[in-house]
């Protein structure tokens, strides 16, 4: 089963009948118990930073969301981060103020810059092509330069270059999904990239097992 | 470089696709996810539904629609007519749509463009406008674009480029521009209007009526600054595909995605 993390922010369902239309069981949940008994995890968002850290670690009855994730991360199963997800992975945000991630993924999230490049429009909005600077559970059968769709304005800069798992162009190539051991994120969304992006998530869904 | 979209449009009455002949499946020709399903087939980039159901009780039928789509398609869509408030979005958006798009209502209520972006995101909330040409009486050598309300029946004495500016500044993430002049002409987008607008804002213009060649789809997308294009009949009565319009893009050097 693979347990989709619900934490109030976004579009959660896509994520799921795109993996029931796979084939895979899936279920949107908060709850600690069913989080730990899954064989995966993925992590999902739109919105802002700070509002989706602040109700991570929001207390509650056995321990915050982002101490599930945490735990679920530390036990080696395959967890994935999507869009606002992939980006919750890493060290620290500049969105709005500063705020500290997860902390999984040494390395932080930035914003484009408009200004320093006229000709690109924030957010990146829309499909773009990505490459693939090595293989990866994720990418298997995916041809490069296939175009995959995104919807942000901050990117994650990790700090250990060779985790780059695709690579996209946005006024400065930034890193569109990285892998550290059994973690995987996805800046863009594989639940709204059409066959490329099913391919993808069914992919992780069967990766290790 | 992000693609230029190709966003087929289809008009929903009471659950069921209007003005359109394709012909789909021998059991069900009308059947909008059915429609959705194969121009997401066809490499459509996204799709956008148009609720014109006038009866207030039959809207839900709607939702249902966006509920299965949402099932069977796994490119962006977005749902607009008939939106008044900002539950009315949420109810939307929760079906698993990924946009809305708001008219009359916006005008009237520009608030809403804002309280629905704080709320859902700026990506989410597209406002479209109808305009049409207003020939300048005193020398008719220039004139102006009047934004037009209630599907094109309503003139509102505003200039269409300013309503657009300031759509944009509330917090609007996309604009959807209907030129009442050229819609069902078939000879092309309205090239100024759609340029003035995308010169004047810096989010994404949605170039819409008038397409009826490989070549009109072209000049919207370069002389018009369109980031994307809508079509319709065009695709319904299968006088082109999506695959030749990408083609003929993509060889007259505009990036899409063909996948």
């Amino acid at each position: 089963m693979i347990a989709i993390v619900d934490y109030g922010m976004g579009n959660l369902r896509s994520v799921e009948k795109a993996l029931h239309k796979l084939g895979h069981t899936a279920t949107v949940t908060s709850d600690a118990a069913v989080m730990q008994s899954a064989d995966r995890l993925i992590l999902p968002g739109v919105g802002a930073f700070g509002a989706a850290i602040e109700r991570l670690r929001r207390p509650r009855d056995v321990e915050s969301l982002a101490e599930s994730v945490l735990r679920f991360a530390d036990t080696g199963r395959p967890l994935l981060g999507i869009c606002l997800g992939m980006q919750l992975l890493l060290s620290r945000s500049e969105e709005l103020g500063e705020h500290q991630g997860l902390g999984l993924v040494p390395g932080d999230v930035k914003r484009f810059d408009p200004a320093g490049d006229r000709a690109i429009k924030v957010p990146h909005m829309g499909w773009n092509a990505i490459r693939f600077p090595r293989e990866s559970p994720l990418t298997v059968g995916v041809e490069p330069e296939s175009q995959v769709y995104f919807v942000h304005s901050y990117y994650c800069a990790p700090a250990d270059p060779n985790c780059w798992i695709a690579e996209c162009r946005h006024g400065v190539a930034f890193c569109a999904a990285l892998q550290v051991g059994n973690l995987l994120a996805a800046q863009f969304h594989p639940e709204k990239s059409g066959a490329v992006g099913l391919r993808m998530l069914d992919n992780f869904a069967r990766w290790g097992a | 470089m992000v693609s230029r979209r190709i966003i087929p449009a289809l008009d929903i009455k009471e659950g069921r696709v209007v003005k359109c002949v394709r012909f789909l499946n021998p059991r069900d020709a009308g059947d909008p996810v059915d429609l959705a399903r194969l121009y997401d087939a066809e490499g459509a980039d996204e799709i956008v539904f148009l609720d014109i159901t006038a009866s207030h009780e039959k809207r839900s039928l709607m939702l249902e629609v966006a509920r299965r789509v949402a099932e069977e398609v796994f490119i962006p869509f977005t749902v607009g007519g008939g939106i008044r408030t900002v539950a009315d979005m949420r109810e939307i958006l929760k079906t698993g749509a990924d946009k809305i798009f708001i008219n009359t209502s916006a005008f009237q209520t520009p608030e809403l463009i804002s309280e629905g972006s704080d709320r859902f995101g700026s990506q989410c909330v597209v406002v479209a406008i109808d305009a049409k040409w207003r020939p300048d009486g005193a020398t008719g050598a220039g004139g102006w674009y009047e934004v037009y309300l209630h599907g094109g029946r309503t003139p509102t004495g505003v200039d269409a480029v300013r309503w657009a500016e300031d759509a944009a500044r509330r917090g609007a993430g996309e604009i959807l521009l209907t030129s009442m002049d050229a819609d069902g002409t078939q000879a092309g987008y309205e090239l100024t209007l759609t340029r003035r607008i995308a010169d004047a804002v810096s989010i994404p213009v949605i170039a819409s009526g008038g397409a009826g060649t490989l070549e009109h789809i072209y000049d919207g997308v370069t002389e018009g600054g369109a980031e994307a294009a809508l079509v319709a009949s065009l695709l319904h009565y299968q006088l082109l595909s999506i695959r030749q319009i990408k083609e003929h893009l993509r060889d007259r050097g505009i990036p899409v995605r063909l996948n």
